[in-house]
């Protein structure tokens, strides 16, 4: 099975045998490649029905829980990695989700589509909200709540007491961005950090 | 009863078989220490045992099933109790599962029970029956697969009580299911349901025609406390919502002045729903069974997690949000404890307006979810 190339760089960052916690694990396909490609166990969270259901159908195991409310049912360093992909921007609790995983997790793994991107920046000054690949949604049927540039988030780690171990900073094909780190909230679609508390 | 057998989707003509798994040289040993012997067990088949035994599926019935959970009985209008799930294409597609269902240690159909002869004396066991637990049900229940032939189950399946016996049973012998499927159920129940059970026991002990459990040699049973008990049972069966939606406060019909009958619809229905049971049930069944329920509490054994942790299988738990008798909470509670052992658990609240009785209920969320489940447990098994 092929991942898509931003899931293929998650699974690398997960060590194998490891006990992996999917939060807004859509149709489990991460999980399911981790589960059966690299001695993985894991749980998907998702609250999306047909997600679910499709999470089911691979075969991997997924509880119908709300992230924002509910993520007490695991229990204090159960995983050792939680991955919050593409997710953080959708909930209404960011800060209390990182903690929580922090709480559960020994390893984060964070990626989130990055609105400071120059392409959105443009788009913005146009006098246009950003809609790019990585923000396909228009402003009236988006899921995103929460709209954070790479810098800002960052800055969330660490108000919360996250050291970031690695960035990666994704270009708008999802691959690793050949860009100097300094540029990376200029130039970086994404980013997919790993924390740990 | 051609034409129904030939209904797609039904199993068709099905007969309750039976079998003595246990006898009095070779009895159960209760978890209680108490041996029991003969054991007679009523079950039901549907579907085929593949060559490789790889596709049986057992359904445990709750507090007052049996058998009869698909098909029809020579003669009967009504299918059985489960028969919205199991049939050829449905959710346990008997094409391809072999569904096994029998009526529980302790119960009044078929299985031995309370009512049944102590061959000691010669008559019913009445109040001298064994106080039983959730484990003793699930012994029977592996006496009856080891008796079929088969060794390791796909899926055990259950609802409410039903659920239960599938805990317990993936608790203690995790090698001997690949899925465990957890409906509606309870790891432990709380001071308001063990209160409904009580007042449902009282009824049935407070009518004078319960003799202490002597009626069993009489004709005279105590109908009127066991109606009363599943009244008020049913009542938690049910949501608000299900009640006014069914009933509001439509007049029975027919009712006369205001009085102390049957005046609303919804008290025809219950006093229906408690005279229909009398003839299916029995008095001392409901408070062994009722009592079974109080006790469990199998993650109060430390060492339960350790036993699945060596065998790894899958869990299924299913809640519905709008039962109030063993409501998400409940569910949330044996997710908790299964995610804190490191097992796969799969969990899902079903939204549904019919409260505790969805779990036997068509709701497409739910039976969706159970096909899913089941078609990807028959692949993984199988590949």
């Amino acid at each position: 099975m092929s991942l898509r190339p931003e899931l293929a760089l998650l699974a690398d960052l997960i060590p194998d045998g490891s006990r992996v916690l999917d939060l807004g694990c859509g149709s489990g396909e991460l999980l399911s490649h981790l589960i059966t490609e690299t001695g993985c166990r894991g749980t998907g969270v998702e609250i999306d029905p047909d997600a679910v259901l499709a999470a089911i159908a691979r075969g991997v195991p997924v509880v119908e829980l709300d992230i924002d409310t509910q993520l007490d049912d695991f229990a204090d360093d159960s995983y050792d990695v939680v991955v919050l992909s593409r997710t953080i921007q959708t909930i209404r609790k960011p800060r209390e989700v990182l903690q929580q995983m922090a709480r559960i997790g020994d390893t984060l793994i964070v990626s989130v589509p990055n609105f400071g991107q120059l392409g959105n920046r443009l788009r913005l000054m146009r006098g246009r909200m950003p809609m790019s690949r990585d923000l396909p949604h228009a402003w009236y049927d988006t899921p995103n709540l929460r709209f954070t540039t790479l810098v800002d988030l960052e800055g969330l780690f660490t108000a919360v007491g996250l050291k970031t171990h690695r960035r990666i900073v994704l270009n708008p094909s999802g691959r690793p961005a050949r860009t100097g780190e300094r540029l990376a909230n200029l130039v970086g679609a994404a980013a997919v950090y790993v924390l740990r508390a | 009863m051609g034409a129904k057998a030939l209904e797609p989707g039904s199993v068709g003509l099905v007969d309750t078989q039976s079998v003595r798994l246990f006898t009095p040289e070779s009895p159960l040993q209760l978890r209680s220490g108490q041996a029991l012997g003969p054991i007679e067990v009523a079950y039901e088949t549907y579907g085929t045992l593949s060559p490789d035994k790889d596709n049986a599926v057992f359904i445990c019935h709750a507090l007052t099933g049996d058998a009869h959970a698909a098909g029809f009985h020579p003669g009967a209008k009504r299918p059985g109790w489960w028969d919205n799930l199991i049939g050829p294409g449905k959710p346990l597609d008997t094409d391809r599962f072999f569904v096994v269902c029998a009526n529980l240690l302790g119960g009044c159909q078929g299985t031995t029970g309370p009512s049944s002869i102590n061959p000691e004396t010669g008559k019913p066991y009445g109040l001298s029956f064994p106080l039983l637990t959730v484990g003793d049900l699930v012994e029977v229940h592996r006496a009856l697969m080891h008796h079929l032939g088969v060794e390791r189950l796909l899926a055990a399946l259950g609802g409410s009580l039903g659920g239960m016996q599938v805990l317990d049973w993936a608790l203690h012998y995790p090698e001997e299911l690949a899925n465990a499927i957890v409906v509606a159920a309870s790891s432990r129940l709380t001071a308001q349901n063990i209160a409904f059970s009580a007042v449902a026991r009282r009824a049935i002990m407070g009518d004078p025609r319960f003799d202490d459990g002597g009626y069993t040699e009489s004709s005279d049973h105590p109908d009127t406390g066991l109606a009363i008990a599943r009244m008020m049972a049913h009542i938690t069966y049910l949501s608000e919502d299900a009640l006014t939606e069914k009933f509001g406060r439509a007049p029975q019909p027919g009712r006369g002045a205001p009085g102390f009958g049957i005046d609303f619809a919804v008290e025809s229905y219950l006093d229906h729903q408690g005279q229909v049971f009398t003839e299916r049930s029995d008095a001392l069944s409901y408070l062994y069974l009722s009592r079974v329920m109080d006790y469990f509490d199998p993650f109060a054994d430390a060492d339960a997690l350790q036993r699945v942790s060596a065998h790894p299988l899958r869990w299924l738990v299913m809640s519905f949000d709008t039962d109030w008798r063993f409501g998400t909470d409940h569910s949330r509670r044996i997710v908790r404890r299964l995610e804190l052992g490191g097992q796969p658990v799969t969990f899902r609240e079903i939204s549904s307006p019919w409260g505790h009785d969805s779990f036997l209920l068509e709701v497409p969320s739910y039976h969706a979810t159970l096909r899913t489940y089941l078609d990807r447990a028959l692949l993984e098994v199988r590949s």
